[in-house]
């Protein structure tokens, strides 16, 4: 079957694992197109996408437009700093408004939780979730999975930690749901402070110790302090953080074995992340980048090739 | 169900020689020449021919394998999207006289297709067509073959089955069958 069994991107949660297996083998084709000499085709010929982003992004708004602009969409872009929203419009509104100049697609960012199931509910087009506040970032964890699978082949019984803010973390929700439901073992580490309650629940191991937690996996996904999203302070201070949770060159040295280190930016170096283990040959951070472009353009023409 | 057996094992092998030889008269020392087999069932006609034609040339030409799935023109007109192949392309057609490769010739909009996406890999200087079998009278689109092992005569009502041995099938063998009404 070459069909998603929904019309819309919202979260990892609404996805089989079918699905998610047809958007990694759709990506590994469109991997081999944005390597060509002409890295475009022509699939989205006819499609007008709008990347309509309530919050800040580079690196994922950046991804979402060479994706649509490698399948040759018509692609148009809307901030809310710059828009209607200040002047008291309703999202949908603002989104009907958009619709109504023939898009066929919205790619959306937005602060809170459930805005695009909110939007899928009451507009026509194909909505993607380009993050929801700390709810999914379903996207994230596709070329996270993508990466990973790329680099050890399989997802199967590997083990991933999650290391860092998973409160506020819409990454680690989101590669939760996904990594699980390929059949790999989950693991969250960071303080207790901010591990949210009851994330055993999900059926994933917690652990308060990196070291144990970096002995125990294959991959270390270390995400990164949202301190824009930290309305109390949850730990002493940036280098007490950094002392007891960052991952550094001496503590990857003092492990047995070789892990994968992944971060799904931007780094704070220094902090979660030391630069010699950043730049270093464990890590495929720069390979997630280029692997989001190809998981994007398959979630893109894997949903836009259904005939409305 | 109907079903009309239009090339036996024998003959099909027969056809892959005279392709060989037909392509060693036509491209001399293979020089500037690659092959390319259109996925997913022209890669299986040109993993048959490209040892045989190493055997009989002496010579090894380049050949890799074409998906045109991103470059179709019934995108959004069929009920859901087609899945992908792989597209294994290690060269640049820069240049290079190109033979695409695919075992059965119908409407040409696969060929037209491949031909969109050939172009990603540089500009050839010449384009070949090979086919296993030339379906005559059923084309859309302004597109012959250079090469071809048999051409019949059919209708839209019917299709034309390739099987190949390799693929786990009994034998090598080309059908001509009645689609199923619904």
């Amino acid at each position: 079957m070459s069909q998603l069994s929904s019309r819309h991107l919202l979260g990892i949660k609404d996805l089989s694992p079918t699905d998610i297996q047809l958007i990694l083998d759709t990506a590994e084709n469109f991997k081999e197109v944005i390597n060509r000499p002409i890295k475009k085709v022509p699939s989205l010929r006819d499609i007008t996408i709008a990347n309509v982003f309530f919050e800040n992004s580079t690196r994922t708004r950046l991804s979402f437009e060479l994706a649509e602009k490698r399948l040759s969409a018509d692609v148009i872009n809307f901030s809310s700093s710059n828009s209607s929203v200040k002047k008291g419009e309703t999202l949908v509104d603002t989104v009907n408004n958009i619709l109504s100049m023939k898009v066929d697609m919205v790619v959306m960012r937005h602060s809170s939780p459930g805005a695009p199931h909110f939007l899928a509910r009451n507009v026509k087009a194909n909505i993607v979730n380009a993050g929801d506040g700390t709810h999914e970032h379903p996207t994230q964890a596709l070329l996270d999975a993508y990466s990973i699978r790329e680099k050890l082949g399989t997802l199967e019984g590997k083990k991933v930690a999650i290391i860092g803010d998973i409160l506020h973390s819409r990454v680690a929700l989101s590669n939760i749901f996904c990594l699980q439901k390929m059949g790999a073992e989950v693991m969250v580490c960071g303080p207790i402070t901010l591990l949210p309650k009851h994330i055993e629940s999900l059926g994933v191991k917690v652990e308060l110790d990196v070291k144990k937690a970096l002995e125990w996996c294959d991959v270390a996904n270390v995400l990164r302090i949202q301190l824009e999203r930290q309305q109390i302070k949850y730990f002493p201070s940036l280098r007490e953080y950094s002392l007891y949770y960052g991952i550094n060159k001496k503590l990857l040295d003092q492990l047995n074995k070789e892990i994968v280190i992944m971060h799904p930016g931007p780094i704070n170096r220094g902090v979660e992340l030391s630069s010699d283990v950043a730049d270093s040959e464990h890590s495929i951070i720069l390979e997630q980048v280029q692997n989001g472009v190809a998981v994007r353009m398959a979630v893109l023409y894997l949903l836009a090739g259904v005939r409305n | 169900m109907q079903k009309r057996l239009v090339l036996d094992q024998e003959q099909i092998g027969i056809i892959i020689q005279r392709f060989c030889h037909q392509l060693i008269e036509n491209h001399h020392n293979f020089e500037n020449t690659v092959l390319l087999g259109l996925q997913p069932r022209g890669v299986i006609l040109l993993d048959h021919l490209a040892p045989v034609l190493e055997r009989i040339s002496g010579k090894k030409v380049p050949f890799g394998y074409l998906d045109a799935t991103f470059h179709r023109d019934d995108f959004r007109r069929r009920d859901f999207p087609l899945k992908a192949n792989e597209t294994k392309i290690d060269f640049l057609v820069e240049g290079k006289s190109v033979i695409l490769v695919d075992d059965v010739l119908y409407k040409g909009r696969s060929v037209r297709a491949a031909m969109d996406a050939m172009i990603a890999f540089g500009r050839p200087q010449k384009v070949e067509l090979m086919v296993l079998v030339d379906r005559k009278l059923t084309r859309d689109y302004p597109i012959m073959p250079d090469y071809f092992g048999i051409r019949v005569n059919t209708l839209e009502s019917q299709y034309v089955v390739v099987e190949w041995e390799s693929q786990g099938q009994e034998k090598d063998a080309v059908w001509i069958t009645e689609k199923v009404k619904n």
